[in-house]
């Protein structure tokens, strides 16, 4: 249920990212699923991707920093008030979300990336309450 | 005006005799009472007694920064405790500042140079002088405050920044006199361009500027945005503080308190006597001080030294603006820095590797100090809390080592170049000759 997820840092400079996904696309990698976090002077790129092993190896040999960070993927359907609950059940498992980004698909569901300090008690808090997870195996297509 | 027309228009063979019997006596105190110098001097088959004239001076041997560094902090000090009165300090290379003393005579010959200075900028006891060097440690506030109290100038104390404060009683006391940086007399200016001061209030006629390098434009650009006549400073906490040279009115280069301070210019490579008018390194001899007596100590400055009469009808040579320095050191907000610190304090962090750049601009006529640090990848978090926390630490590490703020920006690994050769670990945009 972790999702190998990777994690580069990005300077703020124009054209850097788009060097980032010229890499990915000679390599032929796919990617899934996205986000930035960005601060005045740098960016944090994370991104969920097929083969997230070759993904690090090709960026670290273009000197990027990469690092691999495990999240959890969360499948919801694309209703009012599911994030809520799903949120709800981590509050009161006294798991804190360090961050996430969600993204709604065409087939009614949606799919949320989170990131703990503790993603192997929210896996067993979610499955408790029934909740959808990604798995590891089909992640890397969503 | 001449604070002291005896010593300042001392004619050059009467100066000479008098260097000649100081550097005898101070020769003899550090024999006696300096182990540093005494052993030096043996090593080198030197005695007191064989030191006499002031030509004997290139006999003896120099002492450098490192010689401060390594006898940190009292180690070089000619007197017992009890003697001294104040401290100073620098900023050091390694988070250990240089160490200065002051005996009660020193105080008094530091008012008499400072007075000195003042008086070539033509403040006298009719000025209000605000001084805005910073007080504490630093030099440069306590320096000028003593000499302009010689004077018997009002001294307003303000110390430096609080730039409102700075306008508010320039015009509410109605301060005729300045000391600063001139960088910060820039900054001044402009505060008072912004704020739209009534300038008829405002009664500054003079400035001292000093403790950073600046060209002769900030020169033009302070006089005309302050209304003032701009005057140089110089000095370094090593030899007394603010006051070891000054500008007269007819701006020829600033003069050298010969009478205190014997200076050399030697080829930094080899330690070679120049001859007047040559450039090279910047040398003092402080023969009259009693804590901390140094001998031919190098200034790491580059200048040259003019003897020729000046019109005002002083003596003391004078010595041109600093052109560089023969070493790495930055001269930033009136604070020393040296590379060799950020090093330090990278290499101390174990979350940091030295790869770095220090980038130095002046924005608003204030210097700035960005230091990009290089990612590793195995100090690289994926949050944002924990990388804004390293900027934050390394800066706050440099902040106290180096003793001015200096922001971080943490770039990608690999994109500082690897030193070949001589690395460049400096990019100084400051444009300032």
């Amino acid at each position: 249920m972790i999702i190998k997820q990777l994690s580069v840092f990005l300077e703020n400079r124009a054209g850097r990212l788009t060097e980032l996904t010229g890499i990915l696309a000679d390599n032929d990698i796919n990617i899934s699923a996205f986000s930035i976090a960005d601060t005045t002077d740098f960016g944090i790129l994370r991104v969920i991707t097929g083969k997230p092993e070759l993904a690090e190896t090709v960026l670290k040999e273009n000197g990027f920093a990469v690092k691999i960070t495990d999240v959890i993927g969360m499948i919801m359907p694309n209703k009012p008030g599911s994030l809520h609950k799903a949120l709800q059940i981590l509050t009161d498992n006294g798991i804190s979300i360090e961050y996430m980004y969600a993204f709604a698909s065409g087939d009614g569901q949606a799919t949320a990336v989170i990131r703990t300090d503790t993603p192997q008690k929210a896996i067993e808090v979610l499955q408790l309450h029934k909740m959808e997870l990604l798995k590891a195996g089909d992640v890397y297509q969503v | 005006m001449i604070w002291n027309e005896h010593h300042e228009c001392m004619g050059r063979d009467q100066l000479a005799s008098l260097q000649g019997e100081r550097l005898r006596q101070m020769v003899e105190r550090i024999y006696f009472n300096v182990p540093f110098y005494r052993n030096k001097l043996q090593e080198m088959g030197i005695e007191p007694g064989d030191i006499r004239t002031v030509e004997d001076l290139q006999k003896l041997p120099f002492t450098t920064k490192q010689d401060l560094r390594d006898n940190y902090p009292f180690g070089l000090f000619a007197v017992p405790q009890q003697d001294i009165v104040r401290f100073h300090a620098s900023s050091g290379t390694t988070g250990k500042s240089t160490v200065v003393g002051y005996t009660h005579n020193d105080i008094l010959m530091w008012s008499e140079v400072v007075a000195r200075s003042l008086t070539m900028a033509g403040v006298t006891k009719h000025d209000i002088i605000q001084v805005a060097y910073g007080y504490g440690l630093f030099t440069g506030g306590l320096g000028l405050h003593y000499g302009a109290e010689k004077v018997g100038a009002s001294v307003i104390p303000i110390s430096g920044g609080n730039t409102k404060k700075q306008l508010q009683l320039l015009e509410d006391f109605g301060s005729t006199a300045i000391a600063c940086t001139p960088s910060y007399a820039a900054y001044l200016g402009e505060a008072i361009m912004e704020e739209k001061l009534d300038r008829s209030k405002i009664k500054l006629k003079a400035g001292i500027f000093g403790a950073e390098p600046w060209t002769e434009e900030m020169r033009s650009q302070i006089q005309q945005l302050l209304g003032i006549k701009a005057y140089d400073i110089y000095g370094l906490s090593e030899v007394i503080g603010p006051g070891v040279s000054m500008e007269c009115g007819f701006q020829h280069g600033m003069h050298v308190f010969e009478d205190h301070f014997i200076p050399e210019i030697i080829n930094p490579e080899t330690g070679e006597v120049l001859p007047y008018g040559e450039l090279g390194e910047l040398v003092f001899t402080t023969v009259t001080k009693e804590a901390l007596p140094l001998l031919r100590y190098r200034t790491r400055d580059l200048t040259r030294l003019h003897v020729e009469r000046c019109d005002c009808g002083r003596t003391m040579v004078r010595m041109e603006k600093c052109v560089g320095r023969s070493d790495d050191m930055l001269i930033i907000r009136g604070v020393n820095v040296f590379p060799s610190q950020v090093e330090s304090v990278l290499l101390e962090m174990s979350e940091t590797k030295p790869h770095y750049l220090l980038v130095v601009d002046r924005h608003n006529n204030l210097d700035t100090l960005e230091i990009q640090v290089e990612v590793e990848d195995q100090f690289f978090s994926d949050e944002v809390k924990e990388l804004e926390g390293l900027r934050k630490r390394i800066s706050g590490n440099l902040t106290s080592i180096l003793g001015l703020h200096a922001s971080v920006r943490l770039v990608e690994p690999g994109t500082i170049e690897r030193s070949q050769g001589k690395a460049q670990r400096v990019v100084d945009k400051r444009k300032l000759n």
